[in-house]
């Protein structure tokens, strides 16, 4: 039993690597393959990979259900029209700071709020995101442009070279999806990894080993929101005008489905959500009135027969065959 | 030499008052048990240590540190280590994970150690596996380490809460009913386990209503009754005692659970 099971984890392990440089190489090749409105629909499943990326830290590892994302990929795309916009600092320049402005903004505004549980965190993470909406709304400071936003975000340059055509951008944002990526499986296997997770699974029992809950809880808020704000950048940089509205309650709904589609905690979940928000409705662009129709569908039947997610992490697949194996087990042993 | 030292704890809730000035001492290398009928506010007690709860009055003096006011992952990283009585532990992670949590306060690596793997954050890591593997040698689950935690056996469960405590590398463990659900073979392989955990020099204060095990592990023993301390002393001084007898025994029907 056992060399056999073996044989067939390793031949599987195989076949992934396969499938990796595959999907690599479809990465790298797919603009020269396609038209430009394709590549600019990649660029957008790129983004929004991102965004579930981030999100996922805080929603998947952590468990702490913020349904108010935009507002930390707000915080990150205004920080870079506003800084260059005003004071003319090159887009890309931007990228870590408005990484570490999101990261700041989350320190502030979740400190107060890291002991709520469950839902009621989900109704006030809503609540400050609506808060931040309606602050950009009313131009706060004279710098946020109003409801028409900001415009005239100037190109990034890398290298000398300016980056305007879908494809820079394509190849921009996969090259950081694909850091991401790296990043986060590295994360996910490493003491603070596991500390989010301890923390999920049981917030009492993992203080009691020592572990700062309330420390964690905010560096899953404080990587989360960094990571939105480098995708706020992006955008910004992308679309050169940017306006409230692109970051309303629907947006961190979407973000949300992403992490929840694909199954919490899981990266190729992600990236599969974000292939059904994102790319899917592209592709139905013909039924573009019954879209919202087979969505809502597609949520209800997946809640009630998947309720793990398209792709769930191992950790999640585990925890639900054991559950299945032992309902009628436990009952004989409690007996 | 004393390990701990509690002094006139007292906690109410609205109108109960469920610690009344209460103190002992717990000895460096010593087993000491608390013991006292259901309500007698020994897990109380065992919370305000901790630092679940905050103590109205009192302090708790781990050596010269006192403990009150600190958070429970504060008073972990001081040196005490808990099991739970309902057990706590992280059910849909691995056996191996579970302990790995105890190494948690014992090691430093963070985000940036995390993402880029340095030198130093590989052998951490590659120490932290190993140093939770001998732990759970010592309880004697390291076959089961891929096993998720809630898959298995309740006995073995509390073995695994154990490992995980110790694991924090703690002066003092407080074992809160550690027998509570288990047979009478488990229960003499953990009598046999917390006398070796003892010998590795780690004080023990258990919590436990098993009085077979109470009497046959501890040095001492401090007895509770309706939030007081009514008695001290070592088992065969505690068994004559008239006010615990009266606590016990003059209420309930226990008799033949006191086999001595």
């Amino acid at each position: 039993m056992k060399p056999l099971w073996h044989k067939l984890t390793e031949m599987i392990g195989r076949t992934q690597k396969v499938w990796y440089v595959a999907l690599l190489i479809l990465v790298l090749v797919f603009p020269g393959m396609t038209t430009s409105y394709w590549t600019d629909v990649a660029f957008f499943f790129g983004l929004y990979i991102l965004l579930g990326l981030s999100l996922n830290i805080i929603v998947g590892y952590a468990g702490l259900f913020n349904l108010g994302h935009a507002a930390f990929y707000a915080v990150g795309a205004y920080t870079t029209a506003i800084l260059n916009t005003v004071l003319g600092i090159p887009v890309l320049y931007l990228l870590p700071i408005s990484a570490l402005a999101a990261a700041f903004f989350a320190y502030l505004i979740t400190k107060p709020i890291l002991h709520l549980r469950g839902d009621y965190l989900a109704i006030v993470t809503i609540g400050f995101a609506e808060i931040v909406r309606i602050s950009l709304i009313n131009n706060i400071g004279g710098l946020t442009g109003g409801p028409n936003g900001l415009l005239g975000i100037s190109r990034p340059e890398l290298f000398g070279m300016r980056l305007y055509t879908p494809t820079h951008f394509y190849y921009l944002v996969w090259f950081l999806v694909i850091m991401v990526i790296l990043a986060m499986v590295r994360l996910e296997d490493s003491r603070l990894g596991r500390a989010w997770n301890y923390v999920r699974e049981d917030e009492l029992a993992a203080e009691a080993m020592g572990i700062d809950a309330t420390r964690t809880k905010m560096l899953a808020f404080v990587v989360g929101s960094a990571l939105a704000g480098v995708a706020g950048n992006i955008y910004a940089a992308k679309m050169t005008m940017i306006a409230p509205e692109s970051f309303g309650f629907w947006e961190s709904v979407v973000i949300f489905s992403i992490v929840i589609l694909g199954g919490m905690g899981s990266i190729p979940g992600v990236v599969v959500g974000a292939f059904g928000m994102v790319v899917w409705p592209e592709i139905f662009r013909g039924f573009a009135e019954a879209r919202m129709l087979i969505f809502g569908a597609a949520m209800v039947l997946m809640m009630l027969f998947r309720p793990q997610g398209l792709w769930p992490s191992p950790r999640a697949r585990r925890a639900m065959e054991s559950q299945k194996k032992s309902r009628p087990s436990a009952k004989a042993g409690t007996a | 030499m004393t390990l701990l030292q509690v002094r006139d704890l007292s906690k109410s809730f609205g109108g109960l008052r469920a610690v009344n000035d209460v103190s002992f001492e717990i000895n460096k290398g010593e087993i000491l048990g608390l013991i006292g009928p259901n309500g007698a506010g020994k897990t109380t007690v065992f919370n305000l240590i901790t630092g679940i709860y905050r103590p109205d009055t009192g302090q708790v003096m781990l050596a010269s540190d006192n403990l009150v006011g600190l958070r429970p992952n504060a008073i972990t990283k001081k040196g005490i280590a808990r099991t739970f009585q309902t057990l706590r532990l992280f059910p849909n992670m691995t056996v191996w994970e579970n302990v790995m949590a105890g190494r948690h306060v014992r090691t430093r690596a963070g985000f940036w150690l995390g993402v880029f793997k340095f030198k130093s954050e590989r052998e951490e890591e590659k120490h932290i596996r190993e140093t939770s593997i001998e732990y759970l040698k010592l309880v004697g689950l390291e076959h089961l380490k891929d096993e998720l935690a809630k898959s298995l056996p309740y006995g073995d469960q509390r073995k695994l809460e154990i490992a995980r405590a110790l694991a924090t590398e703690p002066k003092l463990v407080i074992l809160d009913e550690p027998a509570g659900g288990l047979n009478d073979q488990e229960s003499w392989e953990l009598v046999e386990l917390m006398r070796k955990v003892r010998d590795m020099g780690v004080t023990i204060l258990l919590i436990e209503h098993d009085m077979e095990v109470v009497m046959n592990i501890s040095d001492r023993i401090v007895v509770l009754d309706n939030g007081e301390k009514i008695a001290e002393g070592t088992p065969e001084a505690i068994q004559q005692d008239s006010r615990v007898i009266e606590a016990y025994l003059g209420k309930e029907e226990e008799e033949s659970s006191w086999h001595f």
